[in-house]
């Protein structure tokens, strides 16, 4: 590990004040950041500590909930208006990583974390184009089981790792960010991560030192019938390798409204847009839940290991849909 | 009284030991015609009973101190970094910043390190230890992806993985073979394993299959492995004077020291290595260069060195299991007995190791078949050298024999646990000897009706629960009896009435020192509490390697051979005034804490009464067990029959194991609560195998992709269903104790039981490991 100098930040202020400064990185639990400074990808000049900032969950006038960056992945996860307006966000969060883990995880935290590539890990075997703009990209042609089919680009095929961030997607999250100077803007979480593109190494829309202070979830009332599935290669502590954030109004037979996102399949969560639209006030049948998942995927791209992930993306959002649904195939 | 006796009193208690019949001596050697153990007889002693390990409470209590824990004064810590190339030279190697860091004492490189031979490579010579045979950093010569380049040594770990991080290394690649295809097209050899060829034929097997009515004839793939002991591999190493002494974490202590004499040049009695607490090695914690490099720095530097590898330091620098293709083709007659059995194929080695994955061993000798032709041939690939993991051939090439012989029992529409029956052997098919002990037959019967076997549906796909397809499947699983030369054993009587066991063997968490007290107190009449059992260090008597499951045998046997010395012993110093006055060595045995006439129990006289009346503190004998001649009488083997109940998603393909048993044949079971754990544990590690397990190694250019427990899946506790084992308990009368050895045969079988189950749930065949979700969608 390079040296670094370490802050606690007492308030938001001093935070963006030290997180502004050239090499600064913003800490949560650090279950990220700190194992990619062991592993020697990234190399912060200085940690500002952030994780003592923002841990309450409020809930809204309108009925939505706001909740502070620093707030556990845990505690969110337990939060009992979270797991009754929201259900979907609890089960993301206690699908991924392992309780120890989640314990420690920050909101603002999980957000930023990084790709679990294993090739943007290999700091001296391997070429990475995320790690070392412009150096090349060996997972296009290696193992690349895990990596993306949806917005990946010749540059980078990496994935987002995260669930919690794919039922954040789907619950029209908006992400509260304070800046240089004590700018704050409001940003729509479906707009704050890039997909790859040229320049992989840029993940987000964030501006140096900005520091995500909340994330704010609007009142959604069909939110109170959503759910999370993620399929894997073991019964836990792994990656998804496709996930599904889905919250279903129905209209009797017909969908009135739908909310659909996707994990394990691009370098940001997949908010369904496609699928989405494709639901919206049609019978809740098979075939549309067929031609949901049809449009969403039309243009998808398989590489070497991870062709099944289309299918397998396919079948889990229809089987999602029919639970929440009730129309089972 | 200290944690250990604790707990051993308490062991003590619950087993109850009541010995009220002297225990007669073992015989002298296990030839043909010589008396069984009369252990195998004694049914109230401690043997059997599940004694909790009297390591227990040390480890839970953190005071055991494993090979990176020792304190030493002035130590060091090593980092070392791994060469990027597979192979070709290093052209560049920038020390200077590395050196420039905070706390470092030195960089070693091949410019600086010490000359050193080659290590000698395990099964060159019966005391190698080494993974491979390479120059440890002596030249700029690279021979794998992950080879060290350079090792630094700091004040601190932090330093020294610091000082790494800034070694800047450039290579002059050469043309490397990484890819198994192609080496395979280029060159293969007939594989040679502990010297024995693994080519073998018996009659016309391909005219047998080509004539057989019912045939099947496939190829089974099974990928790399590396093992995941929860302790990486670590060494606390220092020189004093011309003496070097190496805390290990080992399981081959004795070969280890002469192997590292033999690097050094210098006398075996100048190498001392001790290994009393291990976290696990199936295999894997031989001699490595890590040793190695860390007694060169030690030597450079004149200070005690620790090398604790990183778990990427464990898969760059140590050795994983080796992938295999393997052709399995079975010809069977309409009735279901088998005319042709053919499984022959290929493994990925190197020329620089020795350890052709004999994935034919459990084909030799599981099944009576007119025709054999077996074959393992091997091609050289660029790579770390593979080893030896928990049941070499035995776990992979169960995976491809017991999976075609479920296709067999479809194609033929016979049950598969009949079929198996059917083709019972009535001596060894391959090596035409009778089996020293075989009850396969009683373990499939006993563990079918405790899984309920007969509720399976044979037709595929038929049982559903909601998205879940359920099915059955059942495997063979099998690991042979082995007892390698040169076991012996040191006996010290105290005034005390105690006996300490020495031996150089190993305690890797498996339960060896709880399991051999136990046999040690029963042999001896002694309680519990009143046996010691010293191990894990080279200069203790004995060369045991703790590998080949052969430990219980090979200690038990030198024990005997030390009792039979000891008791002479005793009965010179017990003299005319003892009850024992006259008395032959085989008319006596061990009870109540001294010996006894067999057969009039009351002409009994204590161990402290001996040594007390004779004046002596102590005795002390050395015993060398016989050679292993009962192996070349009979065909000795461990059996079981492995019971598995999947349920697969029929949208996902997700794949979860809801039940398992395992039923087994392994001769005396000597502890019944450390075996159940070494068969469960072993039949988790075939889940993951079955299921997840796959080292990436990428074929571009060798490097091994995912070198974390974060990437490289081993089952997690959701993964694993309960579990639930029996055992026949029927003693090997060719074995000491009657007991076979338990450590790897868990593994065993349970590829093909998972797979075959799958088959049943779903009637999907899958025949490359691991059974992973997209397989089956
Ligand atoms: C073995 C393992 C398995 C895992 N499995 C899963 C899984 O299955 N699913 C899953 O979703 N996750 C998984 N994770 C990842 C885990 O969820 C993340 O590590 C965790 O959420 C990161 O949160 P943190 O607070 O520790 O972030 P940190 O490591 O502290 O920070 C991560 C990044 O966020 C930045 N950051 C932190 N807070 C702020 C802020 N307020 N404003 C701006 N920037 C900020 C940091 O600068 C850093 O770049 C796994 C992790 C491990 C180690
Ligand atoms: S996929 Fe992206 S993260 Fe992975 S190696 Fe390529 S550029 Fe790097």
């Amino acid at each position: 590990m390079i040296p670094f100098t370490y802050a606690r930040a007492a308030n938001t202020a001093d935070a963006v004040v030290h997180g502004s400064a050239a090499g600064a990185k913003y800490l949560g639990g650090g279950t990220n950041l700190v194992d990619l400074m062991r592993e020697g990808i990234e190399h912060p000049a200085g940690l500002v500590d952030v994780s003592g900032l923002s841990r309450d969950i409020t809930e809204t006038d309108n009925g939505g909930v706001l909740i502070g960056a620093g707030v556990k992945n845990t505690a969110l996860a337990e939060n009992r208006l979270v797991r009754t307006r929201f259900p979907v966000l609890s089960r993301a969060i206690v699908a991924g990583a392992s309780g120890q883990i989640r314990n420690m995880a920050t909101v603002g935290g999980n957000i930023l974390q990084r790709t679990r590539c294993t090739y943007f890990y290999d700091d001296t075997g391997s070429r990475c184009n995320k790690r070392e703009p412009g150096q090349g990209c060996d997972a296009i042609d290696g193992f690349n089981r895990i990596h993306a089919i949806l917005g990946a680009s010749p540059s980078c095929v990496a994935t987002h790792p995260s669930d919690m961030c794919v039922a954040l997607a789907a619950l029209d999250a908006v992400v509260h960010l304070e800046g240089a100077g004590g700018k704050t803007r409001r940003l729509p979480f479906t707009d704050l991560h890039l997909l790859p593109e040229g320049r992989p190494d840029v993940e987000t829309v964030l501006e140096p030192g900005e520091l995500i202070t909340a994330v704010e979830l609007p009142a959604q009332p069909m939110a109170a019938r959503s759910t999370y599935r993620k399929v894997r290669d073991r019964s836990s502590y792994a990656f998804a390798l496709v996930s599904v954030a889905a919250s279903l109004e129905m209209d009797g037979a017909t969908i009135g409204d739908v909310r659909l996102a996707l994990g394990g399949v691009a370098h940001k969560p997949w908010r369904a847009w496609k699928a989405e639209e494709v639901l919206r006030s049609k019978a809740a049948t098979q075939a549309t839940f067929q031609a949901a998942a049809e449009a969403e995927l039309a243009d998808a791209v398989p590489l070497k290991d991870n062709g099944f992930k289309i299918e397998l993306a396919k079948r889990t959002i229809i089987a999602v849909l029919g639970e929440l649904s009730g129309v089972s195939a | 009284m200290s944690i250990l006796e604790q707990a051993k009193q308490a062991a003590q208690g619950a087993a109850q030991s009541v010995i009220q019949k002297a225990v007669e001596l073992a015989p002298e050697s296990w030839l043909p015609g010589g008396k069984p153990d009369p252990l195998i007889h004694q049914k109230h002693g401690l043997i059997g009973k599940p004694v909790s390990r009297i390591d227990g409470p040390l480890k839970v209590q953190g005071k055991a101190t494993f090979a990176a824990e020792f304190p030493m004064d002035g130590l060091l810590y090593a980092s070392v970094a791994f060469s990027t190339v597979p192979k070709g030279r290093i052209a560049s190697l920038d020390t200077s910043a590395a050196e420039a860091a905070p706390g470092v004492v030195l960089v070693m490189t091949y410019r600086n390190a010490p000359r050193m031979k080659p290590m000698p490579v395990f099964m060159s010579n019966a005391k190698a230890a080494g993974g491979d045979n390479l120059p440890v950093m002596q030249d700029d010569r690279i021979h794998w992806n992950g080879q060290p380049v350079a090792l630094v040594l700091a004040e601190t770990q932090e330093q020294a993985d610091h000082a790494k991080s800034l070694i800047r290394v450039t290579y002059e690649a050469e043309p490397a073979t990484t890819r198994f295809v192609e080496a395979k097209a280029q060159n293969t050899q007939p594989g040679l394993f502990m010297g024995q060829p693994m080519k073998q034929e018996i009659g016309d097997a391909e005219a047998a299959l080509a004539a057989a009515p019912v045939k099947v004839d496939v190829t089974y793939t099974t990928p790399r492995h590396n093992h995941n002991a929860i302790e990486p591999h670590a060494a606390t190493i220092v020189w004093q004077g011309d003496e070097l002494l190496v805390h290990d974490a080992s399981q081959a202590v004795t070969h280890t020291a002469w192997s590292l004499s033999e690097v050094f040049g210098i006398e075996e009695s100048q190498v001392h290595v001790t290994s009393p607490y291990v976290g696990g090695g199936f295999g894997s914690k031989s001699l490595w260069q890590h040793q190695v490099l860390g007694a060169a720095a030690a030597k450079l530097t004149g200070r005690p060195v620790r090398i604790a590898l990183s778990r990427e330091g464990v898969y760059r620098m140590t050795g994983g299991r080796t992938l295999t293709e393997q052709r399995m083709a079975i010809g069977a007659a309409q009735d279901g007995r088998f005319e042709a059995i053919i499984h022959t194929g290929t493994v990925a080695m190197t020329h620089h190791n020795a350890m052709p994955e004999p994935f034919i061993l459990p084909t030799r000798s599981a099944y009576a078949a007119r025709t054999f032709k077996l074959d393992v041939e091997v091609t050289y690939l660029d790579m770390i050298a593979n080893t030896f993991m928990r049941a070499p051939g035995e776990s992979v090439g169960t995976f491809a024999l017991e999976s075609a012989v479920d296709e067999v029992a479809v194609a033929l529409g016979m049950d598969p646990v009949a079929l198996r029956m059917v083709n019972e052997p009535s001596e060894d098919p391959t090596e035409k000897k009778p089996f020293s002990s075989r009850n396969i037959v009683e373990a499939y019967r006993t563990g079918a009706e405790r899984f309920g076997w007969t509720k399976r549906n044979p037709v595929p796909g038929s049982v559903r629960d909601g998205e879940w397809q359920v099915g059955m499947g059942v495997a063979t699983s099998t690991y042979p009896y082995h007892r390698m030369p040169g076991g012996a054993a040191r006996l010290t009587l105290t005034r005390d009435g105690r006996m300490k066991v020495e031996i150089a063997a190993h305690e890797m968490g498996m339960g060896t020192s709880t399991a051999q007290t136990q046999v040690t107190a029963d042999r001896f009449g002694l309680q519990l509490d009143q046996v010691d059992f010293a191990y894990g260090d080279s200069f203790l008597p004995g060369q045991v390697l703790a590998g080949g499951s052969q430990q219980t045998a090979s200690i038990g046997a030198s024990v005997v051979a030390a009792q039979h010395a000891m008791v002479a012993e005793l009965l010179k110093l017990a003299g005319n005034d003892s009850p024992l006055a006259g008395l032959r060595a085989d008319e006596v045995g061990g009870m109540e804490g001294g010996l006894a006439k067999l057969d009039e129990p009351g002409r009994h006289e204590t161990y402290a009464s001996i040594l007390s009346r004779a004046q002596r503190d102590e005795v002390a004998v050395v015993g060398s067990a016989p050679p292993p001649l009962e192996t070349m009488h009979w065909s000795m083997h461990s059996w079981g029959a492995m019971f598995c109940e999947v349920r697969v998603n029929s949208v996902t393909g997700e794949v979860r194991v809801s039940r398992f048993l395992g039923s087994f044949d392994c001769g005396r079971i000597l502890n019944a609560k450390t075996a159940s754990s070494q068969f469960r544990g072993g039949i988790i590690m075939g889940l993951g195998m079955a299921l997840m397990e796959e080292t990436q190694f990428d074929e571009r250019n060798g490097r091994i992709m995912n070198p974390s427990l974060a990437e490289y899946h081993v089952p997690v506790h959701l993964d694993v269903p309960e579990i639930d084992v029996m055992w026949t308990d029927i003693a090997d009368p060719h074995a000491p104790m009657g007991a076979r050895g338990i450590g790897e045969i868990g593994i065993t079988g349970v590829g093909a039981a998972v797979a075959n189950a799958i088959y049943n749930a779903t009637g999907k065949r899958i025949r490359d490991l691991p059974i992973t979700l997209d397989k089956l969608m």
